[in-house]
């Protein structure tokens, strides 16, 4: 049995909190964030959430707050956006470092200055270093999922790594979409209690992340890389195992549409990768065999994905809604670092192309991708990307 | 979660997955040997108000069935606190040889 709510993606994200038997939710509000732990502090009010609720002075104190919860032995989440996710950004890699799988929503917005309250990826991405996974929503519904899958993949004792689930402002926190919830029942057999790789009791007294000797500094990284590793197989198996028990599949790593005859593909994240599904029928209908393919997850990265795309395919074209300044899209360096070979002589590598577009939530419609689209096509027939990074829609 | 042992690690596989520590008695050695002034109670103007007690950084001054604290000389450092929080001034600071 399911039932289905009509919300926000704000509002879902509070849902999929309570359908996973959170028990700790550390705060601090922010825009576009704040109805994401508005919700959740009514259903804690209303007693609908049997959790624990702190507020606190700051996201860095919020993100501390789970760090102590989940060393506690108890699940938590936590909710946040640009500037808090900055000022976490300390904390972050004290919850990688210590193995301990929180779940949180970025409900991504574009970094100051210029201040700014509309989406980019620019805050989490700029947290790519810091051992957590990164899973990036193009609907409601996959807010949802995504959330409920997290904990399985976080909480299992190959991976033991926190997680963000990245989902864009306004374009999805405070647009209503309609989400299909399975009963609790069911989400509690898919996702058992919390069971940690260590716990903090008083009864036993430790301490955690103490002082490592460079002589074992790099192996405790390097079981970090391991983790990563070991997710990448874990989120496509519970990817599909969520969706045979509740008929909802995301595509694991990467979301494929129209791939397989394609001659050139898209590469992008988040809502753009549900708006380019319109782009690519459309193309379709004029001849283009252009197909998609949506990076849901940014860490660990989808190389092998990648480099199998490339096999079959002519082109392909990364839009970037973020610019690592003095380089280029982080989409754009990740598929050409996946493509580069191992061996000597890569037999006819793709070309790709790197666009920028939605920088600070400017609209990314269907028809801008087309034309980017378009205008790679003829760069692919050309046989030569004519510029190396193109900034979308750019006044003069 | 199983309880936790001292291990020291000789591979990869002897690590836990995050660096654990129980409290272990001495397990960077004698730290009394750091000390340069020595703390010494003037038992005679002890009163047992147990402030050295509390105020020790190190947790090395033991309490007896009576109150009257005792100094584990072997892992005092002397950082002096207990001398400075003394109400009577009953503890000196006496310069090691």
């Amino acid at each position: 049995m399911v039932h289905t709510i009509i919300d926000t993606a704000n509002h879902i994200a509070a849902y999929a909190a309570k359908a996973a038997r959170v028990k700790v939710v550390a705060a601090y509000p922010i825009t576009p964030q704040t109805t994401v732990v508005e919700k959740i502090a009514e259903f804690v009010e209303s007693g609908e959430m049997d959790a624990e609720y702190i507020r606190v002075e700051s996201e860095h104190s919020a993100m501390a707050a789970c760090v102590g919860a989940e060393a506690a032995g108890v699940r938590t989440f936590t909710a946040t956006s640009a500037h808090g996710l900055a000022l976490m950004h300390e904390v972050l890699h004290w919850a990688a470092g210590s193995r301990l799988p929180i779940v949180m929503s970025v409900i991504n917005r574009a970094m100051g200055a210029p201040w700014s309250i509309w989406p980019d990826f620019s805050d989490s991405l700029s947290q790519r270093d810091t051992g957590w996974i990164q899973f990036y929503c193009s609907d409601n519904q996959e807010v949802f999922d995504t959330i409920i899958q997290a904990y399985k993949v976080c909480e299992d004792k190959r991976v033991l790594l926190p997680a963000m689930i990245c989902s864009e402002g306004f374009i999805l926190s405070h647009t209503f979409m309609p989400v299909i919830v399975p009963e609790q029942e069911e989400i509690d057999d898919f996702l058992p209690p919390y069971d940690p790789g260590w716990i903090l009791d008083i009864e036993n007294p430790l301490s955690h992340a103490n002082l490592v000797s460079p002589e074992w500094y790099m192996e405790f990284r390097y079981m970090i890389q391991q983790a990563m590793e070991n997710a990448k197989k874990l989120i496509v198996e519970v990817d599909r195992e969520y969706g045979r028990r509740f008929g909802f599949e995301h595509g694991g790593l990467i979301e494929k549409y129209q791939c397989e005859d394609a001659d050139l593909i898209l590469v992008t994240m988040g809502t753009m990768g549900s708006e380019a599904k319109i782009s690519v029928n459309n193309l379709r209908k004029e001849g283009l065999k252009v197909g998609l393919a949506r990076v849901r997850v940014f860490r660990p990265f989808p190389k092998e994905e990648i480099r199998k795309l490339a096999e079959n395919t002519q082109m392909l074209t990364t839009i970037d809604r973020h610019v690592s300044f003095g380089f280029e899209g982080f989409l754009a360096t990740e598929v050409k670092a996946s493509l580069y070979s191992r061996e000597k002589g890569m037999a006819d590598p793709p070309l790709v192309a790197g666009f920028l577009a939605g920088l600070g939530g400017r609209d990314v419609t269907y028809r801008d991708i087309e034309e980017i689209a378009k205008k790679s096509w003829k760069w692919m027939e050309e046989g030569k990307v004519k510029e190396e990074i193109v900034w979308w829609n750019l006044r003069e | 979660m199983e309880k936790l042992e001292v291990k020291i690690p000789k591979s990869r596989k002897d690590l836990p997955i995050t660096p654990l520590s129980i409290p272990v008695i001495g397990s960077i050695g004698k730290t009394g040997d750091w000390r340069t002034f020595k703390p010494v109670i003037d038992y005679s103007k002890c009163t047992r108000c147990l402030w050295c007690w509390i105020y020790c950084p190190e947790g090395v001054i033991t309490r007896e069935e009576d109150d009257t604290p005792r100094i584990d000389y072997e892992y005092c450092k002397g950082c002096g606190i207990c001398a400075e929080v003394c109400p009577l001034k009953a503890i000196e600071m006496v310069r090691e040889k």
